[in-house]
């Protein structure tokens, strides 16, 4: 397993990363229509109001006559409602858009997540899944929305406004406009620069909060170690960097409004200067001259909105692929379409198609590699009978877990094959094979919720007497009656209250629960006390009687009683037989658990 | 009030620059209003010909460079006039942002070390009860919600109050009329905003819950992939997810049409307001009560106003939030830290201890020690058995003085433990803790960490002690491999190894194993005990184990039940006797007579 490497996005513009992430938005397709309407209406409007104001000082003002103004203020109020209607239906259709695609794309995203194989999460943190499922597609959704709306917007806005202005008086509006095209570059340059300031900020406020959560978690260990100081002093080289970061960042954008309202007060100084002119030589009405001071004033304001769209584009962009190497990623273990027509995916369960499973299991040459091209298993071969209870022993790395994970499909072999109940396990569906396993880790993982919910994941069907019959069994009943508010007890946070121990009992029980025909326990039981280890030891016996089962363990007792013992070493079987039997045969497995017992006599100490 | 000295507190260092941030954004203000009425002017007495009333300063100034005629000759002045008071705008509006940011950052900065080192003072009982979750989220969320509301917040209620102040005064001297007219809408909007965002926290708020239900179900399905694919419980999780995601995306778009229902009125009142000044104003020009410049200055002038102080309500409905962070800080700050005294006692520890009658327990429970008495030599091994809940744990936290016993006495060479500093017997108690904790950085530095001038060798020897040098050079990147990264997960056991061997660099005459080898194969336990026993020359050691085979040879064994000493005394001697370590000794020892029987 190598370590997982970020892929690296070029930053360029690429239409080909926009044309596949629209493919999943068509049912979005109207929306955005409407909604890009819907701007060029509103720019519309924001344009005509100094131009209304215009009419007003030129028709009323100038030559002192009121006549229509009560026409005048019909007008004003039609588009007032007008605008007004179009700000509600752009915000709430813009937020549609936005919260739809954030939906559909994490709903996809998810499913895919339930089909992906474990080669994928062994080679990809959580937390960048996490951080492709919330952030990525919250950026996504809000670009794609809001981006369209201040863009359009932007656009009409900008163009109307020089058209109008070209229109009133083309020379003024020449020598006016001549401030655009440097506002525009000067913007996208602040937008970017700023935008990567904050990128560097927000990195850093990670690293702080990830220093905090370990600070926190950390902090007993701390306290043994008697470091308080040095990590004080590690953290506050990372508060100081963050001090100097988000300054820098907030000083570029201090800087940037500034010079782009000087820029944009040096178009109004123009228009004043040269109108004024043109107004003293009666060349331009009052009226013009307004509206100009004015308009050159609004000018500002869809340049900088447009040079954030055009920056976050680029952003959104980087989570575009991100979010589509996601959506796209192929799981390398799936099954086959006609399997699929059979049995059902995991959403559509065909389980009337479903064979009884019997539980023999064979490896027929397996050969099993990881991507790196490192071979764990080498032309495997193992035949396990329906019923049988097989221990697997042998250091880390040794390949027991891959035997398991193999039996499971959560790999498949890379060349030969397993085969269930005299079928290559391909041939039928996955969700198939998985409703017949009960797996219990070493590490066991509960969901937030109640201990009765936990137990009950195993199945649905479940009644409260089939759970609290399996706590029974697994010895958990006890300690769960104990707790204040019994198998109504929240584990998640307040779960830290129960031990590793206990959870294991408890995911024990759950696999119980779903009455599996193959049953795995790796490490199961290793942080249960002996004594309770050895109360429920018969009822493993009992638990596993029937199934087929797997067993990985160091605990020697938890293992005796399998049917057959293999011992594995570098992907090879090189021991096997029952316990007697490798008792007798005094090789790695007797060597292994007589050490403790007959050097212990020795004495150390 | 408290809170807000506290906060006065943290602003130490930075109140000056904190103040020439809030006036600089009076002065931008005072400049970017100037402007307007530079127009009004240039149109009505430059390039109109109304008579010019302006205060004596600009009156005299404008007579001494020539008068209005010049002016009106040279119109580049007026507009050199416009740029450069946009310019003074623009420099405090800089200043604004960077002395603010400064002020900010700073203060924030001092927020969160204090509390993180306040976090490392408080008691070892504090961090086993404390809620991980929640205090992360003080740290982090709450200083920055503080930071955002020094940073940008305040200064913006500032630039309302100056803003809606100096128009207030203009308007009402160019003409009261126009400016009462003017005003009118600005409380209405003022309270419609504040009333509006006080009503929509709580729809916020639902929608930032429903957020963190949606990426609760995704973590815990992400962390355990494992359960759900052994289960076949797919289905299940895609409709649990469905459901927050469904909630989430209905309860946000529920909070965005209201957001538009908001805008859309207030945009109502706001262009009205708009409308009526114009259409009144141009009334009035009309019919001669205003100029034409007072028209212009009224209608540039109700622009500005109406943004700032729509802004205003929603500020000041955020105010709340800060004041709630404030407190959940202050809250994390009031908690005493552990006490520190300084004249307490720095002896040369040997390893001789003595339990006399010491009791313990945890704030109200019953005991969780009780009347517990021994005494270990220096150089001796002694190992602690019990079920989960006995007190094991208990008793070796408090030769750390992790707790403090209620009575009775411990003596380490004859010193009262209590007389001696805290930080003086933790670096001389080596304690491996039960789930220890590693950080995220190389396992080099993880081993180093208690003894940061350790050099190579000392942690390929402690590593080595610790039956761990062989897997750490197995691992691709050796001692530099960083703890955390995936790809190289650590096994229980690993993790338990790496810890012993952070524990042993020290060479602490006490060394305390507190089940710290459980989730070590028997044979590696057996390889660190022996390379243990070959490197520890005097060196007291505490063992609390479930497995007979780790603690048979200790020198003394004590058993420990509800707190109380039950059985003592060495194994030879304890098998012998009827009791938990016989029955643990039979169960586990079952197998070795079995064995022997199959031989």
């Amino acid at each position: 397993m190598t370590g997982f490497k970020e892929q690296e996005y070029n930053n360029d513009f690429d239409l080909g990363v926009w044309k596949q992430i629209f493919k999943y938005m068509k049912k979005y397709k109207k929306y955005l229509i409407m909604l890009g309407f819907i701007m060029v209406s509103v720019a519309g409007i924001d344009i005509i109001f100094p131009l209304m104001t215009r009419r007003a000082i030129d028709n009323y003002v100038v030559p002192g006559n009121i006549d229509g103004l009560g026409r005048f203020a019909i007008i004003y109020g039609v588009l007032i409602i007008i605008q007004v209607i179009n700000v509600w239906a752009f915000i709430a259709l813009a937020g549609k858009v936005e919260m739809g695609i954030q939906y559909d794309i994490r709903k996809l995203g998810f499913k895919k997540l339930q089909e992906l194989s474990f080669t994928y999460y062994d080679k990809t943190p959580t937390g960048w899944i996490m951080a492709r499922m919330t952030s990525d597609v919250r950026r996504l959704g809000e670009t794609i929305s809001w981006g369209l709306v201040d863009s359009a917007w932007g656009l009409t806005f900008m163009s109307g406004i020089a058209v109008v202005l070209l229109i009133l008086n083309f020379k003024l509006a020449l020598i006016t406009l001549t401030v655009v095209p440097i506002l525009a570059m000067l913007s996208i340059y602040f937008q970017k620069k700023i935008l990567k300031a904050y990128r560097d900020v927000r990195k850093i406020n990670s690293q702080i909060t990830g220093s905090f959560s370990e600070g926190i978690s950390g902090a007993k260990t701390t306290k043994t170690l008697v470091r308080e100081e040095e990590n004080l002093n590690e953290f506050k080289d990372l508060t100081g960097n963050m001090r100097l970061v988000s300054i820098r960042a907030a000083i570029f954008s201090a800087l940037f409004l500034p010079i782009v309202l000087t820029l944009g007060s040096i178009g109004t100084g123009l228009a004043l200067w040269f109108g004024g002119k043109g107004v003293l030589t009666d060349t331009i009405s009052y009226g013009t001259l307004v509206a100009f001071l004015s308009y050159t004033a609004l000018f500002f304001e869809p340049v900088r909105e447009l040079a954030r769209v055009f920056a976050e584009l680029q952003a959104a962009q980087a989570s575009a692929e991100r979010v589509l190497s996601l959506v796209e990623m192929e799981p390398t273990i799936k099954d086959r379409e006609d399997v699929i027509e059979k049995y059902g995916d995991i959403l559509h369960a065909k389980d009337e198609n479903w064979e009884d499973i019997k539980g023999d299991i064979e490896y027929r040459n397996v050969t099993f590699k990881y991507e790196s091209g490192e071979k764990v298993l080498d032309n495997f071969n193992l035949n396990i009978r329906a019923g049988e209870t097989i221990a697997l022993v042998g250091e880390t790395g040794s390949g027991k877990s891959t035997i398991v994970n193999l039996a499971c499909r959560f790999y498949e072999p890379s060349e030969g094959e397993v085969l269930i109940d005299g079928i290559d396990y391909r041939e039928r569906s996955l969700p198939w094979l998985h409703s017949n396993i009960g797996y219990v880790l070493q590490s066991p993982h509960l969901f937030s919720g109640t201990i009765i919910e936990n137990i009950r994941y195993g199945s649905k069907n479940a009644t409260e007497m089939d759970v609290i019959r399996a706590a029974k069994l697994v010895n958990a009943h006890e300690f769960i009656t104990k707790l204040e508010k019994g198998y109504d007890t929240q584990v998640g946070e307040g779960g830290g209250k129960l031990s590793t121990g206990q959870k294991q009992l408890i995911s024990f029980a759950r696999a119980i629960v779903s009455n599996p025909k193959i049953f795995v326990l790796d490490e199961a039981t290793s942080s249960i006390d002996t004594e309770t280890e050895k109360k429920i030891q018969d009822a493993i016996q009992k638990v596993l009687k029937g199934r087929t089962s797997f067993i990985i363990a160091h605990r020697l007792s938890t293992i005796v009683n399998s049917d057959r013992i293999l011992v594995v070493k570098k992907g090879k079987i090189v021991e096997e037989g029952t316990h007697k039997q490798l008792i007798q045969n005094r090789g790695y497995y007797y060597n292994l658990y007589t050490n403790q017992f007959k050097e212990e006599k020795v004495s150390l100490y | 009030m408290n809170r807000l000295k506290l906060l006065w507190k943290f602003m130490k260092g930075n109140r000056l620059i904190y103040i020439g941030a809030v006036l600089s954004i009076g002065l931008a203000t005072f400049a970017s209003i100037i402007n307007p009425l530079v127009l009004k002017v240039s149109i009505d007495s430059v390039i109109g010909d109304k008579a010019l009333k302006a205060p004596s300063i600009v009156m005299n100034s404008i007579n001494k460079i020539g008068g209005i005629d010049f002016l009106e000759n040279n119109l580049w002045i007026s507009a050199i006039v416009l740029v450069i008071l946009t310019m003074i705008q623009g420099i405090f509006l800089y200043f604004k942002g960077k002395w603010s940011a400064q002020a900010a950052e700073s203060i924030a900065k001092n927020i969160r070390e204090s509390v993180y080192d306040h976090l490392q003072h408080q008691p070892y009982d504090y961090h086993v009860k404390s809620e991980t979750g929640d205090l992360i989220q003080r740290c982090t969320s709450d200083v920055d919600t503080i930071r955002r509301f020094l940073a940008i917040q305040f200064v913006e209620i500032g630039r309302a109050i100056f803003m809606i102040s100096f128009v207030a005064i203009i308007m009402f001297s160019l003409n009261v009329k126009m400016a009462l007219i003017s005003m009118a809408v600005v409380p209405i909007i003022f309270a419609f905003s504040v009333i509006f965002f006080l009503k929509v926290k709580k729809a916020f708020k639902l929608s930032d819950e429903s957020e963190a239900e949606m990426s609760t179900v995704l973590q815990e399905n992400l962390s355990g992939v494992r359960v759900v694919r052994a289960f076949s419980k797919e289905k299940f999780e895609i409709d649990k997810f469905e459901e927050k995601n469904e909630n989430y995306r209905y309860l946000t778009y529920k909070l965005i049409r209201l957001l538009a229902g908001y805008w859309a009125l207030s945009d109502l009142l706001c262009l009205i307001q708009i409308g009526s000044v114009l259409i009144l104003g141009v009334y009035w020009a009309t019919t001669g009560a205003i100029t034409l410049g007072t028209l212009v200055v009224f209608t540039s002038y109700e622009g500005m106003l109406l943004w700032p102080v729509r802004q205003l309500g929603r500020i000041l409905t955020d105010l709340g939030k800060s004041l709630v962070s404030l407190e959940r800080i202050g809250e994390i700050l009031d908690e005493p830290r552990e006490e520190i005294e300084s004249n307490e006692l720095t002896p040369e520890i040997k390893g001789n201890i003595k339990f006399e009658n010491v009791s313990f327990s945890y704030e109200n429970d019953n005991k969780t020690l009780d009347n517990i008495s021994f005494e270990v030599n220096k150089g001796e091994t002694i190992a602690i058995m019990g079920q989960t809940g006995s007190g094991k744990s208990s008793l070796v936290h408090l030769l750390a003085r992790l707790y403090e016993y209620n009575s009775g006495s411990i003596k380490i060479d004859g010193i009262e433990l209590k007389n001696i500093q805290k930080k003086w017997i933790r670096k001389h108690v080596g304690i491996v803790l039960q789930e220890p904790f590693l950080f995220s950085r190389s396992i080099k530095d993880n081993i180093s960490l208690a003894k940061l001038e350790a050099k190579e060798a000392e942690i390929i020897e402690s590593a080595r002690v610790a039956a761990i040098h062989n897997v750490i050079e197995d691992f691709e990147r050796g001692y530099d491999t960083k703890v955390g990264e995936k790809g190289v997960t650590l096994s229980g056991g690993q993790k338990q190894r790496i810890a012993i061997a952070r524990t042993l660099i020290n060479n602490s005459p006490i060394l305390i194993f507190d089940d710290s080898l459980s989730a070590v194969d028997t044979e590696t336990d057996l390889a660190i005990r022996k390379a243990l026993e070959k490197r520890k020359s005097g060196v007291t050691t505490f063992i609390i184990s479930h497995r007979v085979s780790t603690i048979a040879g200790a020198d003394k064994i004590i058993v420990l039940e509800n707190g109380k000493i039950v059985q003592s005394g060495n194994h030879e001697e304890l098998i012998k006797r009827k009791g938990l370590y016989k029955r643990v000794w039979t169960i586990q020892n079952s197998l070795e007579t079995e064995m022997d029987k199959i031989v």
